[in-house]
């Protein structure tokens, strides 16, 4: 029996070509602007009121199809702007298609980004109240699970706080007790479980495997490989919006780890899409390779061999010298495990400049596992220009995937670093 | 069904029986959907509840503060425009003359602003979870009528002090309550959708709203305005226009009903409640519609 049935979903913004010929992603217009163009159109160019204003589609989920089943634990995997999160906001009901159509059967709780459509100014027993009622329930129902919810979030002693004075640590907390208690049938989760610490995470993971075994069904969009083998049978690998893979988890993320490191930052998509890429701007990233010394771009790199980072920039607006940070993450906690900085160079830079320049890790001894990269580009002092999180493939160190390193065996080689260590005969 | 489900007790929360909720691009008009509405009238409750927790928590004189409001501004307009500048006052004291005006102002003016501005205050909410979204507006109403209320209350004070009495005329109150009520959402509904679309929209409102307050008969009598309309027009054109767009005004006839019921007399006319019954049903329902046809597209543009 499906639980939830997706027919050539599609979802479409327009994007409005300006005047001076920049693309735009529509968000929100000012009446001054509209009635600017009324006015001048109609002084200079009557005939373009017979004609729509130029635009054209961006296609964030493109003819999407999938059937899942009750009870299925489905993970959703592809690079920012694959179109994970639409997917999942068309699913709530929060966004409309443009086209195709979704059957769900039950109620559906989501977890969208942090935080679950609290009100800052209410309390959290005041939130969990209005969540429930939110998902369609009565007080009744909801009192009936309240100290569970409680209980499972740990903000026992600040239940009766405005929740705009939670950390998001706890914020998150009593967001994915909410939505994992109220027995939604139909469970939503974003990346979200990155906010909490590793303890947390454990539980949320567990609470998400007891909701399956009730035969609710939850879908599950992550960065983190690890978890989704852990936690989902089945993963859907999305690209442009589009779904391209469809089935056994560890075959997908395989196939995507291998796709994926074989693509670079491509400069036209990464710039003009703003939503990817945070910093100001004035300096951009134009192409981002992660190779070894023979300049080779393997899928794997061995353990302890010499890594190449080579980055090449774009300056789009005059700026007094470059620094630039690399970032390896934690595949499996999000986060930081180490970074390295260097001044590029101190000179002033003219807008058009572009440059290359390498970054190089001779014997990385890192522990065989995904390793997100974080790329910054910036001034000295705290200030980024172009920020590339995540957008690039994983670093991956050899692997015999073992399939559940959640768990901590002592008898073998642990962690993130490989360290150099000897024992000392005291006698 | 497979006999193993009945093997898996844990599965017996989940049944096939389960509505079928069916998402897919919607067209053109749609009508209200009363039913979900109902359906979700406990978070109709929880939000107008919040509404007024948000308001009155973050006040430190709470309900006083609408107390004082309704208070200091009766006392200075009955003032400057009383005694003063003189207005008709269609013969009674001007502090309960104008203090009945501003109730009926004060419930068309915070149920049109509340309801405009409700959308865009609650983006948060619009972007991470799924419900009607007709709720936030309609919980915004509710709120104002707790305001309502306690204004009330000061009205009351105000007769008692000049000894007004109450008149049977008071069983109309409610009907013209409903009538500003239907007109104010209908017309916060169409502001609504503007303020989402469009967002400089925000520092126009308050501007078209203190227009319409001195357009409406709250510091004078309409009977000021409308028993010069015949002989205005030989004297001054321009002026007589401006008459004429008195009388278009919804709110006139808001106002002189609150008068009548509250006071007893007013220069309340049957086309001004004719008039009024065809807006509130006509701006109620454009305001609805205006709002069903644009609220798919609220998250994207939020």
């Amino acid at each position: 029996m499906f639980s939830i049935r997706a027919h050539n979903l599609s979802k479409a913004y327009r994007i409005y070509h300006t005047a001076t010929g920049d693309r735009q992603l529509h968000t929100y217009r000012t009446l001054r602007e509209d009635i600017m163009w009324i006015a001048k159109t109609a002084v200079t160019r009557p005939s373009d009121f017979f004609q729509k204003r130029t635009s054209e589609m961006f296609y964030a989920l493109r003819d999407v199809s999938f059937e899942i089943g009750q009870g299925e634990v489905v993970g959703i995997i592809g690079r920012n702007g694959a179109g994970k999160s639409t997917l999942l906001k068309v699913l709530s009901r929060i966004t409309e298609p443009s086209g195709g159509s979704a059957e769900i059967r039950g109620r559906v709780g989501s977890l969208l980004e942090v935080g679950t459509g609290f009100s800052g100014e209410l309390t959290g027993r005041e939130n969990i109240y209005m969540n429930g009622s939110i998902l369609g329930m009565r007080r009744k129902e909801i009192q009936r699970h309240f100290d569970e919810i409680v209980a499972f979030s740990e903000v026992e002693q600040f239940i009766d706080t405005p929740v705009k004075r939670y950390s998001s640590g706890m914020y998150m907390r009593l967001a994915f007790a909410v939505a994992a208690h109220l027995e939604p049938e139909i469970l939503i989760v974003d990346e979200v479980l990155a906010v909490g610490d590793l303890a947390f995470q454990k539980k949320c993971l567990g609470k998400m495997d007891d909701v399956s075994k009730q035969g609710r069904t939850v879908l599950f969009v992550s960065h983190n490989m690890q978890t989704i083998r852990a936690l989902c049978p089945r993963c859907i690998l999305m690209k442009q919006g589009k779904v391209v893979l469809d089935g056994d988890t560890n075959t997908v993320i395989d196939i995507y780890n291998r796709e994926v490191s074989q693509s670079d930052v491509d400069a036209r998509t990464a710039i003009t899409d703003s939503r990817l890429r945070r910093g100001s701007g004035e300096v951009r990233f134009s192409g981002i390779h992660v190779k070894d010394v023979a300049g080779n771009k393997p899928t794997f790199f061995e353990m302890g061999s010499t890594l190449r980072f080579e980055l090449s920039y774009e300056v789009f607006a005059p700026v007094q010298g470059i620094s630039a940070t690399i970032v390896l993450k934690s595949g499996r906690s999000g986060e930081m495990v180490t970074s390295v900085k260097h001044v590029v160079t101190e000179r002033r830079l003219a807008a058009g400049e572009t440059g290359t320049f390498v970054i190089e890790l001779p014997k990385a001894n890192l522990r065989p596992g995904e390793y997100p990269l974080y790329f910054w580009l910036g001034k000295s002092t705290n200030h980024p220009y172009d920020v590339v999180d995540g957008l690039t493939a994983p670093l991956m160190i050899q692997t015999e995937k073992s399939a559940d390193e959640l768990s901590f065996d002592p008898s073998k080689p642990f962690g993130i670093f490989d360290i150099e260590s000897y024992l000392k005969d005291e006698g | 069904m497979p006999a193993s489900e009945s093997i898996l007790p844990a599965k017996s929360t989940i049944t096939n029986d389960l509505p079928i909720t069916t998402i897919k691009p919607s067209s053109g008009w749609a009508a209200l959907n009363l039913r979900e509405i109902w359906d979700y009238r406990d978070l109709l409750v929880t939000l107008a509840t919040r509404d007024l927790k948000i308001r009155y928590k973050q006040t430190v004189l709470g309900v006083l503060w609408v107390i004082l409001q309704q208070f200091v501004s009766v006392l200075i307009f009955a003032v400057i425009f009383g005694v003063f500048a003189q207005l008709p006052s269609d013969g009674l004291p001007h502090a309960v003359f104008i203090n009945t005006g501003f109730l009926c102002w004060n419930l068309f003016n915070g149920v049109t602003s509340r309801v405009a501005n409700s959308m865009l205050g609650n983006s948060n909410l619009i972007s991470k979870v799924y419900f009607p979204r007709l709720l936030i507006p309609l919980a915004g109403v509710m709120s104002v009528l707790i305001d309502f209320v306690i204004t009330a209350g000061v009205t009351a004070v105000f007769l008692f002090a000049f000894k007004i009495p109450l008149t049977l005329n008071i069983l109309a109150l409610p009907f013209f309550m409903l009538l500003t009520i239907l007109i104010a959402t209908g017309i916060g509904l169409v502001l609504a959708t503007l303020n989402v679309q469009y967002r400089d929209f925000v520092y126009a409102m308050p501007f078209m709203l203190q227009v319409l307050f001195y357009a409406s008969p709250i510091i004078f009598p309409s009977s000021m305005i409308t028993d010069k309309l015949g002989t205005l027009f030989a004297e001054n054109a321009l002026a007589s226009w401006f008459g004429f767009l008195f009388t278009l005004n919804p709110v006139v006839g808001l106002v002189e009903g609150f008068r009548w019921s509250l006071l007893g007399k007013s220069s309340l006319t049957p086309a001004m409640v004719i008039s009024d019954i065809v807006f509130a049903i006509a701006l109620f329902t454009l305001g609805a519609a205006v709002f069903r046809r644009f609220e798919r597209r609220f998250v994207d543009v939020i």
